[in-house]
This record gives C-alpha cells, sequence and structure tokens, in this order.
C-alpha cells in the first residue's frame, strides 16, 4: 500500500487554554479533598471543647453505656455475628450460585435499608409480641443492622484465604466442617474480627432503631426485657431539650462515643493493613 | 473428603500370561487415617445446614420486613389508596393523612445534598486516585473512612449548635441578599430548615460517594491512562478521557448510593430540618421528611389509622430505597466486576 | 518527514536504583531502529525516555540529553505534553478507548489538541487508517463500532491509526506484536516497512527475528547498558562485541 504524503504541520504548540483549565482542575480537586476533609475536624474540635468539660468520673458511671446495657450488648451479638458470619461463610464457600446471589443481593437490600424502618419493623415483630419495648428488642434491631457487615467481611476474607491451604486440609482428611471453621476460619479471623468490630461501632452510633424498641431509659437498668438507656438516644434527647446543662451532657456524651468508634475505626484499620493473613504465616 | 489410601505397585511383572507393560496391581492396604466417622459426616452435613440456614435467614429477614411493613400500613392503604401519596394534609386530628409534604421534603434535601456532595466527592476522588502523592493517600482515605463512621445523631448535634448558626448568621443573609431574587432564599432565617438538612445531609453523603467513586476510578488499567498520555494530553485531559470516561458508569452508580443514603437518613435530618408538615418554595423555611415523621410521630401515634399512615409513610421509604439501592448496586458491578476494590489508602 | 535522535548520557532511575547507565545513541531518521535484550534490560525503560513517558511513574529520575531533531526534549522549556505530541507511542497491549468508536479513537488525539474542523478530522482519520492498513477492514463501521470490539491485531493497528493521527515525527515502539498472532504480527510488520519511509521508527522487541526483518539499525541492550549499536546486519553476522555475540547465538537471554 502506497503511503500518502504527509501533510503539513497543522497542530500548534499546547494552548492556553489548555493549561489553563488544567490548573483549574489541579486547584478544585485539591480544594474539595480539603472542603471534605474540614466537616471531620470541625466535629472533633467542638466536641472536645464542648464535652470535655464535662466529662469526668460521675458522669462515666452515671451515663448509660452505649447500646445500654449487657442486654443490648447481648441482643446484638446473639443475633447478629452467628448469622453473619454464618451468612458470609455460605457465601464464600457454597456462594457461586443463584441461591448465594440472591442471598448476596437480599444482605445488600438489607443494608441499604433505613435504620427507622428498621426499627418499626422490628417493633411490629419483636416489641408487639413481647407487649413492651425492651433492651432485647433493641438488641435483635442492631444485631438484624449488622448482619450485612459481618457477612460481607467474612465472605471477602474467606475469599482470601489461598486454595491451598484449603486442599492442605483436605488432603489430611480433615471433614468438610472442621476444614472450614478450623482451618480456613482460622486464617481469616483477623479480618472477621475486624469487620464484626466495624459493625459493632456502627451499631453504637445508631438511635433510629432503638427509638422504638428499647425505648430509652434514665436509670440503668439490668433486666434485659425492660427499656433500656443507650447513649445515642440519649444524646438525642438532651440535644433536642431546651436545657443548657443537658446539652453539655449531649456534647460530653457524643464525645465518649465518637472517641470509642475512632478507636474501633482505627483499630481495625491497623490489623487489615498488617495483613489479614496473619493467622496463615 | 476419603482419606488417603496407600498405593502399592507392585515391581515384578507377572512371570507368565500377562507379559503386559504397565500392569499395576493397587493393593489397598489398611488405611493411615481411619475413615470418615459417622459422626463426621452427620456433623459435615449438620453444618452445612446451619450454614444455609443463616444466609436463607437473610432472605427471611428481609420478607418478614416488607411482610410486616405491608400488614401494619393496610388500615392507611384502604382508607387513602393513591391519594396518601398527593394529598398534602397531615392532620392527625381529624385523620387526614396525606404524605406529600414528606415526600417533598425527603426529595428536596436529597438533591440539595447530591448537588452539593457530588463535585466535592469526585474532585476528592480524582485528587486521591490521580494526584496525591502515596503519603498522603493513606491518611485521606482514613479520614474519610471516619467521616463516614460517625453516627447521625453525632453529625446532628454539630448541626443544630454549629451549623444552624453559621447558616443563620452569615449564609442565609448573603444568599438572600444576592440570590434572594430566585425565589429560593426568602422568608425569615432561622438557620433550622431545609437548606440546613440539605448542607448536613451532603456533609454525609460525601465520604461514600467519595470512596466508592475512588475504588470506581483505581479500578481502571493503567494502560488507559498512558494511551490517553502518550497522544499528547495534559493531566485534566488525561483523566477526562482516560479515567472518568471509562469509569462513568460506577461513578454514576457511586452518586445514586449516595442518594440512597441521604433518602432514608433520619436522626441529623430530624434535628435541623424543622419539623413542620409543609411544602415551600424557600430553602430556608422548615420540612418535613419521610424518615422524620416517622422517628418523631410513630410513638405518639394514639389510633390505629394514625399509627396504619406512619408505618404506610415506612413502606413507601422502603420501596424507594430498595430500587434506588439496587439500581447503584448495579451499575457499580458493572464497572468493578463485582470486585469491590479495596483500596487501602 | 522523521527526524533523527541525538542522545547523549542518558541515565534513568527507579526511586535509587539505576536503570539505564550513560547511554549514549544516534538513531537515524526515516528509519526502523530495533532494540534487542533480555527482559529487564532497560530497553523499554530507554524507549519511555524518549517520550517522556518514563517521568509519568512516581519516583523516578532522568538525567541527560535527549535531541529530538532540533528539540532538547528535557530542557527547561519544554513541555512534556508538546512532547509526546510529537513523539508518538504504540504499546505492547492494545489499548484502545473501550467506550469511543473507532473513528472517535483514531481522532482523540486531535480533538485533545482542540481540532475541530469535522471535514478535516474525517480525512485524516481516513488517512490514518489507510496508513495503518485498516482503512479496508472497517470503513464501513466507523462510527458503530466501539474500538475495543475489534480483533487484537486490528486493535492494535487502530492504536498505530490512533498514533499517526497527530502527525508525529517518531513513532515508538514497545514489543507492539508480541500480544498478537503470527498472521497479525506479519501485518505489523508490513506497516513498519511502509511507515518508516515517512516516519523515524523505533521498535523494541525481544524477538530477534523480527529485529532482523523489519530494521535496518540494531541496538543491543544489557543490563542497563547499550552493548552495541549498527546495522542490523553486521549485529546479526558479525557482532563486535563477545556479549552481543552470546545473546545472539542463543547462550542466555
Amino acid at each position: 500500500m502506497a503511503s500518502n504524503a504527509i501533510a503539513p504541520r497543522i497542530l500548534e504548540p499546547i494552548s492556553w487554554t489548555r493549561k489553563l483549565s488544567n490548573n483549574l482542575l489541579t486547584l478544585f480537586a485539591v480544594g474539595s479533598s480539603i472542603l471534605v476533609i474540614v466537616p471531620l475536624f470541625a466535629i472533633f474540635a467542638y466536641l472536645v471543647m464542648k464535652g470535655v468539660g464535662s466529662i469526668n468520673w460521675a458522669f462515666l458511671t452515671q451515663a448509660p453505656k452505649p447500646v445500654g446495657e449487657t442486654g443490648g450488648g447481648m441482643g446484638n451479638a446473639i443475633v447478629g455475628i452467628p448469622l453473619g458470619i454464618g451468612a458470609g461463610i455460605y457465601l464464600a464457600e457454597y456462594g457461586r450460585n443463584w441461591l448465594g446471589n440472591t442471598v448476596r443481593f437480599t444482605a445488600d437490600v438489607l443494608n441499604g435499608i433505613p435504620s427507622i424502618v428498621v426499627g418499626i419493623s422490628v417493633y411490629g415483630l419483636v416489641v408487639l409480641t413481647q407487649k413492651h419495648f425492651s433492651a432485647v428488642a433493641g438488641g435483635v434491631a442492631l444485631g438484624i443492622m449488622m448482619i450485612p457487615t459481618v457477612s460481607r467481611a467474612t465472605e471477602e476474607m474467606l475469599l482470601l484465604v489461598p486454595r491451598t491451604i484449603r486442599e492442605a486440609a483436605w488432603g489430611l482428611g480433615v471433614s468438610q466442617w472442621r476444614a472450614t471453621l478450623s482451618v480456613t476460619l482460622k486464617t481469616a479471623s483477623a479480618g472477621v474480627i475486624t469487620g464484626v468490630m466495624l459493625a459493632f461501632a456502627r451499631a453504637a452510633g445508631e438511635t433510629a432503631p432503638l427509638l422504638f424498641t428499647a425505648f430509652g431509659n434514665q436509670f440503668w437498668s439490668f433486666n434485659i426485657n425492660q427499656p433500656t438507656a443507650a447513649l445515642p438516644i440519649q444524646i438525642f434527647a438532651y440535644a433536642i431539650s431546651p436545657f443548657d446543662e443537658w446539652h453539655k451532657q449531649a456534647w460530653a456524651g457524643a464525645l465518649v462515643l465518637i472517641l470509642l468508634i475512632v478507636a474501633a475505626v482505627t483499630a481495625v484499620r491497623v490489623v487489615t493493613s498488617r495483613g489479614m493473613m496473619k493467622g496463615a504465616s | 473428603m476419603v482419606a488417603p489410601h496407600n498405593v502399592f505397585v507392585n515391581p515384578d511383572p507377572v512371570p507368565n500370561g500377562n507379559q503386559a507393560e504397565g500392569v499395576i496391581h493397587a493393593v489397598i492396604e489398611k488405611p493411615i487415617a481411619n475413615k470418615p466417622s459417622f459422626t463426621d459426616r452427620f456433623a459435615d452435613r449438620g453444618f452445612k445446614w446451619l450454614i444455609t440456614l443463616s444466609a436463607l435467614s437473610v432472605l427471611a429477614i428481609v420478607a418478614l420486613f416488607v411482610y410486616e411493613l405491608v400488614i401494619n400500613s393496610q388500615l392507611s392503604l384502604k382508607q387513602f389508596g393513591w391519594h396518601f401519596f398527593f394529598g398534602s394534609d397531615w392532620d392527625p386530628v381529624s385523620g387526614e393523612f396525606g404524605a406529600l409534604p414528606f415526600i417533598f421534603g425527603t426529595l428536596v434535601s436529597s438533591f440539595l445534598a447530591l448537588l452539593l456532595a457530588v463535585p466535592l466527592s469526585i474532585g476528592a476522588a480524582i485528587f486521591i486516585t490521580e494526584m496525591a502523592p502515596g503519603w498522603v493517600k493513606t491518611p485521606v482515605s482514613f479520614l474519610m473512612e471516619l467521616l463516614a463512621a460517625i453516627p447521625s445523631v453525632i453529625y446532628g448535634l454539630w448541626a443544630i449548635f454549629v451549623l444552624a448558626p453559621i447558616l443563620r448568621e452569615y449564609v442565609e443573609p448573603f444568599l438572600a441578599k444576592y440570590l434572594g431574587w430566585t425565589g429560593l432564599f426568602g422568608g425569615p432565617a432561622y438557620g433550622i430548615g431545609m437548606l440546613a438538612a440539605g448542607v448536613i445531609l451532603a456533609i454525609m453523603i460525601v465520604p461514600i460517594v467519595a470512596s466508592i467513586a475512588r475504588d470506581v476510578m483505581s479500578a481502571i488499567p493503567q494502560v488507559q491512562r498512558e494511551g490517553v498520555l502518550a497522544l499528547g494530553a495534559t493531566r485534566w485531559e488525561m483523566i477526562r478521557v482516560g479515567v472518568l470516561r471509562n469509569a462513568r458508569t460506577g461513578i454514576i452508580g457511586a452518586v445514586i448510593l449516595g442518594l440512597g443514603r441521604a433518602l432514608g437518613e433520619t436522626m441529623a435530618v430530624t434535628m435541623v430540618i424543622g419539623n413542620r408538615p409543609e411544602i415551600a418554595k424557600s430553602l430556608f423555611a422548615p420540612g418535613y421528611t419521610m424518615a422524620s415523621v416517622i422517628a418523631n410521630e410513630f410513638s405518639e401515634a394514639s389510633d390505629n389509622l394514625y399509627l396504619s399512615a406512619i408505618i404506610e409513610v415506612g413502606l413507601a421509604l422502603f420501596l424507594v430505597t430498595l430500587i434506588v439501592n439496587a439500581l447503584a448496586q448495579a451499575m457499580i458491578w458493572m464497572t468493578t466486576r463485582g470486585m469491590p476494590a479495596r483500596a487501602n489508602g | 518527514m522523521g527526524v533523527g535522535i541525538e542522545v547523549r548520557n542518558l541515565k534513568a532511575w527507579y526511586g535509587s536504583s539505576e536503570a539505564l547507565h550513560s547511554v549514549n545513541m544516534s538513531i537515524a531518521a526515516n528509519q526502523a531502529t530495533a532494540l534487542i535484550g533480555p527482559s529487564g534490560c532497560g530497553k523499554s525503560t530507554f524507549v519511555r525516555c524518549l517520550n517522556r513517558m518514563h517521568e509519568t511513574i512516581p519516583g523516578t529520575k532522568v538525567d541527560g540529553t535527549v535531541m529530538i531533531g532540533q528539540t532538547d526534549i528535557y530542557a527547561n522549556g519544554t513541555p512534556a505534553v508538546e512532547v509526546r505530541r510529537r513523539v508518538g507511542m504504540v504499546f505492547q497491549k492494545p489499548n484502545p478507548f473501550p467506550t469511543m468508536s473507532i473513528y472517535d479513537n483514531v481522532a482523540a488525539g486531535l480533538k485533545l489538541n482542540g481540532f475541530r474542523n469535522r471535514h478535516r478530522l474525517d480525512e485524516i482519520v481516513e488517512r490514518s487508517l489507510k496508513q495503518a492498513a485498516l482503512w479496508e477492514e472497517v470503513k464501513d463501521h466507523l462510527k458503530k463500532k466501539s474500538g475495543a470490539s475489534l480483533s487484537g491485531g486490528q486493535q492494535q493497528r487502530l492504536c498505530i491509526a490512533r498514533a499517526l493521527a497527530v502527525e508525529p515525527e517518531v513513532l515508538l515502539m514497545d514489543e507492539p506484536a508480541s500480544a498478537l498472532d503470527p498472521i497479525s504480527t506479519g501485518k505489523i510488520e508490513e506497516l513498519i516497512d511502509e511507515l518508516k519511509v515517512n516516519y523515524t521508527i523505533v521498535i523494541v522487541t525481544h524477538n530477534m527475528q523480527q529485529a532482523a526483518r523489519v530494521a535496518g539499525f540494531t541496538g543491543f541492550f544489557l543490563l542497563g547498558t547499550m552493548v552495541e549499536f549498527d546495522k542490523t546486519e553486521k549485529i546479526f553476522t558479525n557482532p563486535s562485541d563477545k556479549r552481543t555475540e552470546d545473546y545472539i547465538t542463543g547462550r542466555f537471554g
């Protein structure tokens, strides 16, 4: 094929408009990043400024623990962790079929359901059945909200375990269930635990699902079948109250809550960046 | 799995008859390990069942939720039918329930939030994936993760005591002065109202949209970027043609996911939107969202019709967020092929 | 018309490790020059220094002089963007833009540079595709088919057309046929033969027979240094350096 003669040079050196838009974009991207981060510091700074003053030993012992009492904590754990981990194992080990895809999709749906809707649904399921509010109902609501996070973390971590480890277990003649639990899950355990912690941290901050289940209680209560206090609800109630003194309590409570959550998120980061396969080595 | 058996190969060829090559007598000797016991096989089955049950429980829970919502809103559904979503009278006293103000409030606050959040999120995502030096990526990603983890009630707290006053003292007067002619910035500047709700929602959804956009953009292969650069493109042009264009679908998915989150957001919005079931043109006016009305009035619902109406609002909210989220997930999956790029900083 | 390339004391680093040690080379205009050598010898790095792509990788450094025609491409006043427009590149794995049609792929470089005249665009797209020996195969689907819907060999020729459309003076090809089947490879080699009349072509290849087929000059790289550079015929029949001979005869590599 004969090549055609090359036409004379048709393009000019880079125009100033291109340079300008390039620089504008850089400015925009950097500016956006800064703007995005600013609220974090603003919120933190205010919480510290306003809340630190009110935190003292009396406050910590009198204030309700996050997510209510042992009852609430248990409710989460009993519902959220086993179901979440179980679902995650299913999806990782057996889930490459239409049922698995349906479950995965449904877990995402569950994740996207507004927390308030979870609250009123659990109200219908548990509170109406029990005929009163309770920590258990609150625990169930929060536990249900934990399931998608725990399930996804479990599934992802299990999928990261190299096939060779599973095959080593099978090659030794270990039965399926033992192989999954003792070997595969154990290898992935660091990641799964961090997933659980993350889910817990999120649940700790939830208010809406508790409004109609645990309902809130001024006093400490060890009876899991009674309405119980929860830090987020307390913060909400104090914040919208007309009393200055209560506002201060709200700030203090918020500070405590956010410190707990920051601790959890940081711990999760540290563990996952160190490599979740620590169990493998 | 069956325990390994010993396979014993007879080295001596058979003297007469089978002069055959490759006749291997596999002599099954006593196995090294025991065959899986009855209890083991039983446990295996049981284990698989347990696991499958857990997975199915997820389906069951969602199904139960739908059931609960539908059953408990029957009264209201029957009474009002479609009119429920178009009526703007929410009057518990007289038994008139029209949910339009809440739908309006939810939509306006959410779209306002998107308007503010999307450019910032995409800008931040571009910065993190394409521009930031390595040592900056990790801290910024970490900070965004923290932002995403802050509970709604704390955002609300900050919004009441910090954001609303700022809006009231500086922002709203400024907007009224220069943009008042649009009709969107009229009326008294309380600070609390639709604008506050939109702003705090924007702050809340930025981390979600930005981190998914970042994941999606990181999944674009490097050769695409290099191909554009080699043609003599500036950095912005490389990002526009080589990254954004290819990641289009995923980014839209991220935005829709943010929308889904904004639609259902309860506490922070409830604390600053003013909780008045009115439809107003001005962004300074108080409003009411679907999530907020449920939060505020669920426990006060004194009669069955009232309760049923509120639950119907909940059902509507559930359906809307369901559709929006499903759409978003599909779009994100299309770009990252179902593998969420777990970008560690 | 193509231009000659003059390389003096070129050094390149990845972080703290030096990948190219003082390379000197004169690449003739309107010729195809092949660079051969075992994996990791620096030939790809070298070529990427010729269009200032090496520096797009974080942590890299370049030192030395590269004159393309009369321009010192690393001089302070020379923008990298300008260099890359005059020095085109074809990559190892074909990378057409998947969201664009064939037409838009070829026109991409032109549009980026602000070229808007539809009529001229059509002309240039057609000319580039003809130069890349792809025109006949795609002329009926220019706007309907996406760049990614073509076969591997066609995609690579599309990338070549895309690179040619902005009228570079030099065309760099980094193992352009290594991902392709023999028939497509043959077509690409034919193409290089035709293109070298009007462009200066530098082709990196680990296939020595390919170098012998297409290039007038060949440079042998080893461990970041250019060991020998001469007419292809001489390199392959009577190399001056023992290391070259060892590589050619297959004693290592």
